[in-house]
């Protein structure tokens, strides 16, 4: 069963959300996952919080802050994917930084990610260079390894880069770490036409995408729009502002996803 | 010892280093590799770092016996390589000079940096003003209180002081916040690594920047005293004194390296930075390396009274020191380095700064292990003028019995 090809089979532009496990806590952030999954997502991506999220800007990084507060361990994320699993069968990308999963074992951490009903994995600081453990690990239990490649690849690398790559390609907007822009970056679409180049796999643009508008934008020429850090704010200010998390998110998804499905298709 | 290898083509030293950086980065990172190899052996290159050396930073640096150090522990001979006479007060303005140089020969007219204490940020905002750079530097909240003087240095310097104020405020965050602006700016802007860390190729140009004090040292030894030194001893906070001043040395199996971790409150608190001691492998900053990390792999706070050491990671050419045996790592307590502070001063009219005074308080405790004709070369790594009025408040305090 591979519901990451199955998705992207369906073929229409794919609304990919990142929240951060257990933000606010561990119960809101399953409520939080099952909303925006029956809004209309299509995938999930669920961060595991990081001390030292290097990829990272203020907002993803205050979410991490606030959920390891809480004693979010790397076994209560992978728990969050088994429960979120159990309601539902869109696929969950699991992204994590490399040192807790170094920490964990690559072959446990895969073995259980897979249990727990996980599709794929995102590790944003470990480049092609240093890919090889990890990935074969994951491959050897049916997780696939989803690399990035940013605007600064250059096409040698990029070539490199999605030979090795499984599930899809996470094309990185524009330089810089997560966190919302007003705007989406041209490099984006340079970005995903050179990545089809080289690779049949989809290509997913992520980093700086906050609103509908830029949705519309991305899924002309992208085969899934990823949002996290639009996202994580409202989930914070919601928390902040003693109002429901969840209701905020399903409202934001809607729109999102709304604007998904009027982009054009060209391929 | 045959020929010492590393880093590897991979930038690995055994089973450390690496490049564990956003994709964003790795094209700089190899660019960076590439052009660094060449300079390394640019005849040009090497003159003009050679000039601001010694013309600018005030090279060479005299290697001192410590006579009445020496008199008062009873023990071995112990020489001092005074990096403090430096411009700026540190070895840090070694490796500035070189990775300034490296920015301007690379084309990029912006740097930044992240600091601890301070010297480098100091070292770094002083060669941007130099030669012309744009400069700004990241500093943990914490330690900008910690080291107000330096923010000032570096403010009237020109560069921009911008404070890091995730996690726990101190060199991590600002290493942090350097790596996450540089992942934003990374087609403009050189970032001057400050310490032996990070993703390759950095332990590898902060250590070949730094070896002049090694090289130094060895020569100098070698004339005053006709023979190689018993052991070497350098505080470690990322390593790059101590690699500095280890890697001319390392070939020389019977000449014993020892670096010198910052205790804090001790081993038996989590209030310290013992890296080696107490950390496991993990990835910190880029690089595979010794960590301070709980059993999930989130990197623990470290603790030193001297804002330099205060780092959970360790350079990973340490760690593979570490490991094959050929360094060895040794814990010393904030006390120990505050006594170290006021005997060095007393004694020899030098007050070194409270990282290298950890170096100072390793021979003061282990003196008696050796005989007296053994010669121990300590790298003073940097002058103690910044911690002075730390270290009057705290004598304040404890003076008033405050503490109670
Ligand atoms: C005087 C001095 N010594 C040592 C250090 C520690 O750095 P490293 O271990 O890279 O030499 C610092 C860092 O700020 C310093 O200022």
């Amino acid at each position: 069963m591979d519901r990451i090809r199955e998705a992207f089979a369906a073929g229409h532009k794919l609304l990919i959300p990142f929240v951060v496990a257990g933000d606010p806590d561990y119960a809101r952030s399953l409520e939080i996952a099952r909303a925006i999954l029956d809004a209309g997502a299509d995938m999930l991506e669920i961060g595991f919080p990081y001390s030292d999220p290097l990829a990272d800007g203020p907002v993803i990084q205050a979410a991490a802050v606030r959920s390891l507060k809480q004693g979010t361990r790397l076994v209560d994320c992978l728990r969050l994917v088994q429960d979120i699993r159990a309601r539902s069968s869109k696929p969950l990308v699991a992204f994590t930084y490399v040192n807790p999963l170094i920490q964990y074992g690559p072959e446990r951490f895969f073995a259980e990610l897979a249990a727990a009903g996980g599709d794929g994995v995102i590790v944003p600081d470990v480049p092609l260079e240093e890919a090889a453990e990890v990935a074969a690990a994951a491959e050897a239990h049916g997780i696939r390894f989803v690399p990035l490649v940013a605007p600064t690849s250059g096409e040698e690398r990029i070539r490199a880069i999605v030979r090795e790559a499984r599930g899809f390609v996470y094309c990185v907007s524009s330089l810089g770490v997560t966190g919302e822009r007003q705007d989406v970056s041209r490099q984006a679409r340079a970005l995903v036409d050179l990545v089809r180049r080289h690779t049949d796999l989809p290509a997913c643009v992520g980093f700086g995408v906050s609103r509908p508008e830029h949705v519309r934008e991305i899924a002309a020429f992208a085969d899934g729009v990823i949002v996290g850090s639009a996202y994580v704010r409202r989930i914070g200010e919601a928390v902040d502002a003693g109002r429901d998390p969840v209701a905020a998110v399903r409202s934001f998804t809607e729109q999102l996803k709304q604007a998904a499905l009027e982009a054009i298709r060209p391929r | 010892m045959s020929h010492y290898p590393y880093p590897d083509e991979t930038g690995r030293y055994g089973a450390f280093g690496g490049r564990y950086v956003p994709e964003t980065l790795m094209s700089a990172l190899l660019q960076l590799e590439q052009d660094y190899l060449r300079l390394s052996r640019d005849e040009a290159f090497q003159a003009e770092l050679k000039y601001y050396l010694e013309q600018y930073a005030g090279r060479p640096t005299p290697l001192y016996y410590a006579e009445r150090l020496t008199k008062h522990l009873g023990g071995p001979k112990i020489y001092l390589k005074r990096e403090d006479l430096n411009h700026t007060g540190a070895h840090k303005i070694n490796n500035a000079i070189g990775q300034a140089l490296l920015a301007l020969r690379t084309g990029k007219r912006r740097v930044i940096a992240e600091t601890g204490a301070g010297q480098h940020g100091v070292a770094t905002a002083t060669v941007a003003a130099r030669f012309g750079l744009e400069c700004t530097v990241f500093m943990g909240e914490e330690d900008m209180r910690r080291q107000a003087l330096n923010v000032f240095r570096m403010r009237m310097l020109g560069a921009e002081v911008v404070a890091a104020t995730s996690g726990t405020r101190t060199l991590k965050d600002a290493t942090n916040e350097a790596i996450r602006h540089w992942v934003a700016h990374v087609d403009d802007t050189h970032y001057i690594i400050g310490s032996v860390v990070g993703p390759h190729p950095y332990p590898m140009i902060v250590r070949d920047f730094q070896r002049v004090i090694g090289d130094e040292a060895k020569a100098q030894i070698l004339a005053q005293e006709g023979r190689l030194p018993t052991s070497v001893v350098a505080c470690v906070g990322g390593g790059s004194n101590a690699m500095g001043i280890f890697y001319p040395f390392i070939e020389d199996e019977e000449v014993e390296l020892v670096g010198c971790e910052a205790a804090g409150h001790g081993l038996h608190t989590p209030y310290h930075a013992a890296t080696i001691a107490r950390g496991r492998p993990g990835v910190l900053h880029g690089a595979k390396t010794m960590l301070l990390q709980d059993e999930y792999g989130q990197v623990q706070p470290a603790h030193s009274i001297s804002a330099g050491l205060d780092y959970p990671g360790i350079g990973p050419e340490h760690a593979h020191l570490a490991e094959t045996g050929r360094a060895r790592y040794v814990p010393v307590t904030d006390e120990e380095a505050l006594e170290a502070f006021f005997l060095l001063s007393k004694l020899e009219g030098i007050i070194p700064a409270l990282e290298s005074a950890h170096a100072i308080a390793y021979v003061m405790r282990e003196a008696r292990r050796y005989r007296a004709d053994d010669i121990i070369v300590v790298c003073l790594s940097g002058r103690g003028d910044k911690d002075v009025e730390q270290v009057a408040a705290r004598e304040g305090e404890t003076a008033h019995g405050s503490h109670s």
